[in-house]
C-alpha cells in the first residue's frame, strides 16, 4: 500500500478526503470513496476506472462468426462466458437455436466446466484466500502453506486443460464457432483427462472441507435478491429462465424488461438494477441458492458437509461465504465434466450449418460470476446490425455499494489502511471482474463534521 | 544485452507487471506458469503486480512488463512514468505491441462509439485512438499474441535474466503448422487462412483446430500480405471487405496489417461506387 494513508476520523472541523492504494487482487482497476459524515457513512462511490473499449460499438459490421473470437476478448479470466453468451444469442437470431445437437451442448458444458474450475480456483486461492488468512498475496501465503497452494495450483491446470481440449488454449480458447466448434475432441484425447479429473475431485473435496472446518468467516448478513438461470433439469450453465428468490421469473429475450442499465458519472461501468425494485445479486452465491437441488451428486455430499460445518444451511446470506460457494461449484464442475468425458464418443457433426438472415435474439449465461448476458441484431448478409451486452460485475456493482454502506458503518474507528483491506476483502467475495467492468482499488474516506472528534489513534 | 540479473545491490532483481487497457489475459497467462511461476518468485522479486499481489516496493524495477494499449488520458501520462521507472521494458500480448482489438475505433468516430454504448458519454475519458506502448515510450522488447503464450513470457524473463537475447522466432504460423503436421487448411480445405503472414508462437492452434489462422499474433517479418491477398480474392472468392476484416482485428493497428487493412478498404470503397 501506498504510504499517504494516514487518515484518522478528523480532529479538525474539515473534510478530508485521503488517498489509500490501488485495489490488489482483482482483475480491473477502480477506486472506493466513502464520505463519512460523523460516524455515519454518506456517500458510497465504487469508481471503475476500467479504460471504456467500446465493443458493442465496433462489433457493428462484422460478421457473426468473427462474434465469438472478438467479445472473448472482453475478459481474459472468462472468454468462455462470452463466447457461450454471443454463440446462444446469434443461434436465437440465426434461427438455428433449437438445432444444435445434445453431445455439442454437452461439449459447451463441458468447456464452461474448464472454465468454471480455472476462474474460481484463481480467484478462491490467489486472490481471495489470502484476505481470510492475513496475508498480502497468494505468493506470501504460499511461504507458510505451500502445499496448500501448490495443490490449487494443480486443480487451476486441469481446468485450463478441459478449455484447452476444445479450445487448444485456456485464454481466448479458438475451438468455439456459432452452431458448435470447429473441431471435437478425439475420444482418445477427452478420455486422457479422466484420471487427473478423479485425483483433482479428491483433493478439491478435501479442501473444501478444510476451508470449511477452520476458516473464519466475517459475517455480512443482507436480504439479497438472488437472481440466476434456473433450468429445469441441471445446474445453471448455459440454458433456462432466469429466476429470483423474489419472484422474478423471465424468459431469456425479456431479461431487459426485467432488469434497467444505468450509468453513473463515477463509473464506466454501468449499473444494473431489477425495474421497480433495485439491487440484486448474480454470481456463485446465487446459483448455489437457488438451485442446490440440481448440483452434481458429488458436489451434493460436499454442500451437507460444508453446511454442517459452518453450521449454516442454505440459503446462505452472507457473501463471504461465496468462497464456499465456489468451492462446491468446483466440484460440481469438476464432476460433470467427468461424466461427460467419461460418457465421450466423438459427435456425428460438430458445428451446425447456419445461413445468414436479418433477426435478432438474447441470451444469457452463466459466467463464473454470474449471469452475462447478449443481444444481437443481424443483417440478411449476416453481418451484426447491433450489440447489447450485460456482464455480471456490472450488475453486481450496486449491490457491492450497498454492502459497502453496511461495512463502512463499522470500520470508523480503524485507520483507512486496515478500512481499505476490509472493504477489498468485501468487494473480492463478489470476484469482480473489472475488464469487464471494474478493476481496483484506490481507497479514499472522507469526513465532515464540525462536532466529530474520534480515534484513539 | 546487459543482464537484468542483479538488482542495484545485488539483491534480486525486481519484475514490475503493469495493466493498461486490455483484457488481463497476458497477466493472466504470467499466472499460468503455475509451478514456474512459484520458481519465479525464487529468482525475481515481484516487486509491482497489482493483480497478484497488495504488496509494492518502490521504483526502480529492472523489468517491466506491460499489458494494454493506450486509450486515456491518464494511460497517456501514466505509461511515461513506468518508462522512467524500468530498466528493461516489455509489452506483452496485443494490446500494448499494437492497439489491440480496442483499436478497431481508430478507423470510427470514438465520441459516436460512446453514444452508442453509454447514456451518458461525457462521463466517459478516454483518447481518441488506442494505441502500441511502442509510439509513446521506448520499449526494449515486444511479445506478441493474443494473448501471449506464457512459454515464450519465461523464455525472455530468463534471457534478461543471463543476459541474451530471447529466442522467439519472428517466422510464420507455416512453419510450426508443418512441424505439427497438421493439413494445410489453405491448400486442403480453400480456407482463408493468415498463417503466411502471421507470426509463429501459439503452436499453429486454429488450424489444429481445423480453422484458418485469424493473425492473433499479428504480422511476421516481412510478410507478402498482397500475394496472399490477392489470391484470396481471385481463387476465394473472398471480398475486398472480408480481407479488410481479417486484417484488421486484434493486430490491425499494426503494421503492415494497418497499411494492408486500409489498401483492401479503399478497393472495397472503389468496387461499391
Amino acid at each position: 500500500m501506498s504510504g499517504s494513508n494516514k487518515s484518522n476520523p478528523p480532529e479538525q472541523p474539515t473534510t478530508r478526503t485521503i488517498r489509500v492504494a490501488a485495489l490488489a487482487r482483482v482483475e480491473g482497476e477502480g477506486a472506493l470513496h466513502l464520505e463519512m459524515r460523523g460516524r455515519e457513512v454518506g456517500e458510497v462511490r465504487l469508481d471503475i476506472y476500467e479504460p471504456p473499449r467500446f465493443y458493442e460499438a465496433f462489433l457493428r459490421g462484422r460478421h457473426f462468426q468473427e462474434v465469438p473470437d472478438i467479445t472473448a476478448r472482453i475478459c481474459g479470466i472468462c472468454p468462455v462466458a462470452y463466447q457461450m453468451g454471443c454463440c446462444h444469442a446469434l443461434e436465437k437470431a440465426l434461427g438455428v437455436f433449437d438445432d444444435i445437437d445434445p453431445p455439442l451442448r454437452q461439449l459447451r458444458n463441458l468447456l464452461y466446466c474448464g472454465e468454471w474450475v480455472e476462474s474460481h480456483v484463481l480467484h478462491m486461492f490467489l486472490l481471495h484466500l489470502p484476505d481470510f488468512l492475513g496475508f498480502e498475496s497468494a505468493i506470501s501465503m504460499a511461504e507458510d502453506h505451500g502445499p496448500l497452494v501448490r495443490r490449487a495450483l494443480r486443480i487451476k491446470k486441469l481446468g485450463n486443460e478441459l478449455v484447452a481440449l476444445l479450445g487448444g488454449r485456456s485464454v481466448h480458447p479458438v475451438g468455439v464457432c456459432v452452431g458448435g466448434f470447429y473441431r471435437a475432441p478425439t475420444a482418445r484425447a477427452a478420455r486422457g483427462l479422466v484420471g487427473e479429473i478423479d485425483a483433482c475431485l479428491d483433493e478439491m473435496c478435501e479442501i473444501t472441507q478444510f476451508l470449511a472446518s477452520q476458516i473464519e468467516f466475517p459475517t455480512l448478513v443482507r436480504d439479497y435478491e438472488f437472481l440466476a438461470l434456473c433450468p429445469d433439469d441441471e445446474y445453471p450453465m448455459n440454458l433456462g429462465r432466469i429466476r429470483s428468490n423474489k419472484g422474478l421469473d423471465v424468459d431469456q429475450e425479456e431479461f431487459l424488461d426485467a432488469i434497467e442499465e444505468f450509468q453513473v458519472p463515477h463509473s464506466t461501468a454501468l449499473h444494473a438494477r431489477i425495474r421497480g425494485r433495485g439491487a440484486y445479486l448474480v454470481g456463485p452465491l446465487a446459483r448455489l441458492n437457488l438451485c442446490p437441488d440440481r448440483l452434481h451428486r458429488r458436489a451434493a455430499e460436499l454442500l451437507r458437509e460444508v453446511c454442517r460445518a459452518i453450521g449454516q444451511p442454505l440459503p446462505w446470506q452472507n457473501n463471504y461465504l461465496s468462497l464456499l460457494a465456489r468451492a462446491v461449484e468446483t466440484v460440481h464442475a469438476l464432476a460433470l465434466a467427468r461424466d461427460i468425458l467419461a460418457a465421450y464418443q466423438t459427435p456425428p457433426r460438430s458445428r451446425v450449418p447456419i445461413s445468414p438472415r436479418a433477426g435478432s435474439g438474447g441470451h444469457g449465461t452463466e459466467a463464473p460470476r454470474g449471469i452475462c448476458w447478449h443481444h444481437y441484431a443481424t443483417c440478411a448478409d449476416g453481418t451484426i446490425q447491433s450489440a447489447r451486452i450485460v456482464p455480471p460485475t456490472s450488475q453486481n456493482q450496486a449491490t457491492i455499494e450497498e454492502d459497502l454502506r453496511q461495512l463502512a458503518a463499522g470500520l470508523v474507528d480503524l485507520l483507512d489502511d486496515q478500512a481499505a483491506l476490509r472493504c477489498e476483502h468485501l468487494i473480492r467475495n463478489y470476484d469482480p471482474c473489472i475488464s469487464c467492468s471494474v478493476h481496483f482499488l484506490k481507497f479514499t474516506r472522507s469526513w465532515s463534521d464540525p462536532g466529530f472528534r474520534s480515534h484513539p489513534g | 544485452m546487459a543482464a537484468a540479473s542483479a538488482g542495484a545491490n545485488g539483491s534480486k532483481p525486481k519484475l514490475a507487471v503493469y495493466k493498461f487497457s486490455s483484457c488481463d489475459g497476458c497477466q493472466l497467462q504470467v499466472l499460468n506458469l503455475e509451478e514456474d511461476l512459484l520458481n519465479l518468485v525464487g529468482v525475481v522479486e515481484i516487486a509491482y503486480f497489482l493483480e497478484a499481489r497488495r504488496r509494492q516496493l518502490p521504483p526502480p524495477y529492472d523489468i517491466g512488463l506491460v499489458e494494454g494499449s493506450i486509450s486515456t488520458p491518464e494511460e497517456e501520462h501514466r505509461i511515461q512514468q513506468v518508462r522512467r521507472d524500468c530498466r528493461y521494458l516489455v509489452t506483452i500480448g496485443a494490446c500494448a505491441t499494437s492497439g489491440g482489438i480496442q483499436a478497431l475505433r481508430n478507423w470510427g468516430q470514438v465520441e459516436e462509439y460512446a453514444r452508442y454504448v453509454y447514456a451518458r458519454p461525457e462521463y466517459v475519458q478516454t483518447l481518441e485512438t488506442a494505441t502500441p506502448v511502442a509510439s509513446h515510450v521506448f520499449v526494449d522488447f515486444e511479445l506478441r499474441g493474443c494473448p501471449v503464450n506464457q512459454h515464450q513470457v519465461l523464455e525472455l524473463l530468463s534471457a534478461l535474466l543471463v543476459g541474451r537475447k530471447p529466442n522467439i522466432s519472428t517466422h510464420s504460423v507455416c512453419i510450426e503448422c508443418k512441424r505439427e503436421g497438421f493439413p494445410c487448411v489453405l491448400v486442403s480445405q480453400g480456407q482463408p487462412c493468415l498463417g503466411p503472414i502471421t507470426q509463429a508462437g501459439c503452436g499453429a492452434l486454429c488450424p489444429g483446430c481445423h480453422r484458418p489462422c485469424y493473425g492473433c499474433f499479428g504480422p511476421m517479418e516481412q510478410p507478402n500480405i498482397h500475394a496472399l491477398g490477392d489470391w484470396f480474392l481471385e481463387r476465394q472468392r473472398v471480398t475486398p471487405g472480408e480481407m479488410k476484416r481479417m486484417l484488421r482485428s486484434f493486430n490491425g493497428y499494426l503494421e503492415p496489417f494497418k497499411q494492408a487493412g486500409d489498401y483492401y478498404e479503399r478497393l472495397e470503397q472503389e468496387q461499391s461506387s
